[in-house]
């Protein structure tokens, strides 16, 4: 039992297995949730589902990534309805989209952009002005360790992760100063939707282990984690190849 | 279509492997998209794959997990009754609802295992002479068919899908959710009575003797004891517990954590010694006592305590033999255990159980009589001494458990589960394209 009221967290993307589990994590500790998904009938069910399971408040909201315009209205009701109980927010909205496709099609690329990092950061930015303002709370974003460097396999998608993962290190640098943790979470291949069948995945892990790496990190530790831990030095390793070696490679 | 891959898939007893196509959606439009896909080879529901023989494989064609969609959907703190999706497993009900009073009315020998495998194999527990099988307690079951898109089914309403879907082998459709109804319970303790059994005659007397007193009951057979022996075991009755002669407290918090089999043990392990020794010192350690209270999980689910125990058969697997024969028919249960003792194929575990009337499944397993159950490692003339069993059973008036079967044949299915005529005609209507089908449904006839 908690010793203390948690804070209510936003789970933005809400219906993915990693945010589903990362979700249960945080109500098995207590907090009310609040998950946004654009599929409301999923987020319902896994609102509650969690309401059983751990005994916590938790609800679904309606959330449309690409409809930046709708973001600031989505933060401004959750942040009203919430009011000071509101602690944080955990963004898992990712789209890998066809890597094959996106190479040619530049709609198919910018869908990948906007998914992956302009929805991110539109949602984000009244959040963080909320949080900023308050001097406390969190916000954690899982990225990717396909941010770290171009492959390519899928870099468009690494693009969107890089540039937002460059956003979380501004942010955080921002919010510091007002006692707001920004995290950053590199999973590396994680068993979802998104990997399920892929060809070239190894060493894939549950979400719900990912999903405990995500609680801990937002609790305190190292700002940026990879999940699990073994990414760090396999990306610490892949990052140090020389690009003119780097581009010879079939990666 | 959402994504794939191809996976050599078992039962619980390891045998048969099969190579699958296997779909794992998150959500249930995506389960409705593997439907609407119509998988070449076609497709079955599976949830743990706690079926011991190939009721959720589909060799050639694709599988449909549902462990993804295993959500608690809602309770009702007045009546007890449960929404959640197929599946959720039994133990996750257990773990959520037994701190607030709450028990499954009916559990098989495991947790692990899914809602929707509960309902499709219509499981049945060691309540099954007092309260039925699971299928009594699902008031209304959301269906996802091939043929005619999503069925609330009830007593009521869609009674024939119902009646069809419970026991269906998963065959009528994908099973999204279903409402079921739970028990209260006092305290998270049992109250059990032990007795040894002479033999098979004893046996069944003290069945008929103390089963009405009990909610539970069940006889563990030395399957390795012979002639005046034959039948020889330990019968355990329990009841809930209530509160009242708890002296702590009733809903004690529970560590979870099983110790797992790490390797396939080799199958020379379990030879006549070793398991005739086990059988002896099982039942030393059961001498009659009355009103021994042991916590809840070890009583229903003793073998759950030892993670993959499956492995303990070896590679090449084991089939778990469960069958029921009509009151009256106790020479059929005699010849069966002479048979399997005069083998030389030792059994683990052998299980004795009087069920009550059978309920409503089309293809339920449980009938009125007694079902007794027995482990044979997979080894050549295995199939020739199961068919076999198969004949004495059927000529008994009996039948086979398709959850846990892997060798029967179309032609003693038909004289076993009469009413398959039946269930295959609601079949077409909820899945006229036949693409729900499954390696046992193919064996026996079903599809």
């Amino acid at each position: 039992m908690p010793e203390r009221p948690r804070g209510t967290v936003l789970v933005a993307g809400a219906t993915s297995a990693i945010a589903r589990a990362t979700a249960a994590e945080l109500a098995r500790r207590g907090h009310p949730l609040v998950l946004a998904a654009r599929d409301t009938a999923e987020a319902d069910a896994i609102a509650a589902d969690l309401r059983l399971r751990f005994g916590v408040p938790a609800r679904a909201v309606p959330l449309d990534a690409l409809d930046f315009a709708s973001h600031a209205a989505l933060a401004g009701s959750v942040l009203t309805e919430e009011g000071d109980g509101f602690e944080g927010v955990v963004v898992a909205l990712g789209w890998m989209g066809d890597a094959e496709t996106a190479r040619h099609d530049a709609s198919e690329a910018r869908r990948i952009l906007d998914v992956n990092l302009t929805a991110v950061v539109s949602l984000l930015t009244p959040l963080a002005d909320h949080l900023e303002r308050r001097g406390a709370g969190f916000v954690c974003v899982v990225s990717s360790v396909a941010g770290d460097r171009g492959r390519q396999s899928n870099y468009v998608y690494g693009a969107a992760k890089g540039g937002l993962s460059v956003y979380l290190q501004g942010l955080r640098n921002r919010l510091f100063h007002a006692g707001v943790r920004v995290v950053t979470v590199k999973p590396g291949f994680v068993d979802t939707r998104m990997t399920f069948g892929l060809p070239g995945t190894f060493l894939v892990a549950a979400p719900e282990r990912v999903a405990r790496g995500i609680v801990r990190a937002i609790q305190g530790g190292p700002d940026v984690v990879y999940l699990p831990g073994f990414w760090g030095p396999v990306m610490r390793g892949i990052r140090a190849v020389p690009e003119r070696l780097f581009k010879r490679l079939k990666l | 279509m959402i994504p794939s891959r191809t996976e050599r898939l078992s039962g619980w007893g390891r045998h048969p492997v099969r190579e699958c196509r296997v779909y794992r959606p998150e959500k249930v439009s995506e389960l409705a998209q593997v439907l609407a896909g119509a998988p070449a080879g076609g497709v079955v529901p599976r949830g743990l794959g706690r079926a011991y023989g190939d009721a959720a494989l589909n060799e050639g064609g694709a599988v449909v997990s549902h462990l993804r969609l295993n959500r608690l959907l809602s309770f009702d703190d007045e009546t007890g009754v449960l929404e959640c999706e197929a599946g959720v497993a039994l133990g996750e009900i257990v773990d959520a609802l037994l701190p607030r009073g709450w028990f499954l009315p009916v559990v098989p020998g495991t947790r692990h295992v899914t809602v929707g495998g509960a309902i499709a194999a219509d499981v049945h527990g060691k309540n099954h002479h007092a309260d039925g099988t699971f299928g009594r307690f699902v008031d209304e079951i959301r269906l996802l068919t091939p043929g005619r898109g999503m069925r609330v089914c009830s007593r009521r309403v869609e009674g024939d899908a119902f009646r069809a879907t419970l026991g269906g082998m998963g065959l009528t459709g994908a099973i999204v959710s279903a409402r079921i109804r739970l028990m209260r319970v006092e305290s998270a303790w049992m109250s059990v009575d032990q007795a040894p059994t002479r033999d098979l005659d004893d046996a069944l007397a003290r069945f008929a003797g103390a089963d009405a007193g009990h909610r539970y009951s069940v006889a563990w057979i030395d399957a390795l004891a012979r002639g005046r022996n034959l039948g020889r075991g330990v019968l355990l009755l329990g009841d809930h517990a209530p509160a009242s002669s708890i002296r702590g407290e009733p809903f004690p918090r529970r560590k979870s954590g099983a110790h797992a089999v790490p390797f396939d043990a080799p199958a020379l392990l379990l030879n006549r010694l070793t398991v005739g020794a086990f059988n002896r010192a099982y039942r030393a350690s059961h001498r009659g006592k009355t009103g021994m209270m042991q916590p809840l999980e070890p009583f229903f689910w003793p073998l759950d305590a030892v993670g993959g125990w499956n492995r303990l058969y070896g590679r090449r697997g084991f089939i778990q033999y469960q069958f029921v024969v009509p009151p009256g028919a106790e020479r059929a249960l005699a010849a069966v255990l002479e048979r399997a003792a005069a083998s030389g194929r030792a059994s683990f575990l052998a299980v004795l159980k009087r069920f009550g009337p059978a309920g409503e499944g089309l293809l339920s397993f449980p009938m009125e009589g007694w079902t007794l159950s027995l482990d044979f490692p997979v080894a050549s003339g295995l199939q020739e001494m199961i068919t076999a069993m198969d004949g004495v059973v059927a000529d008994a008036g009996g039948r086979v458990y398709l959850a846990k079967d892997a060798m029967l044949n179309a032609e003693t299915f038909t004289r076993m589960y009469p009413a398959a005529d039946g269930f295959r005609a609601v079949k077409r209507t909820l899945d006229p394209g036949g693409v729900l089908t499954s390696s046992l449904a193919r064996r026996v006839g079903l599809a």
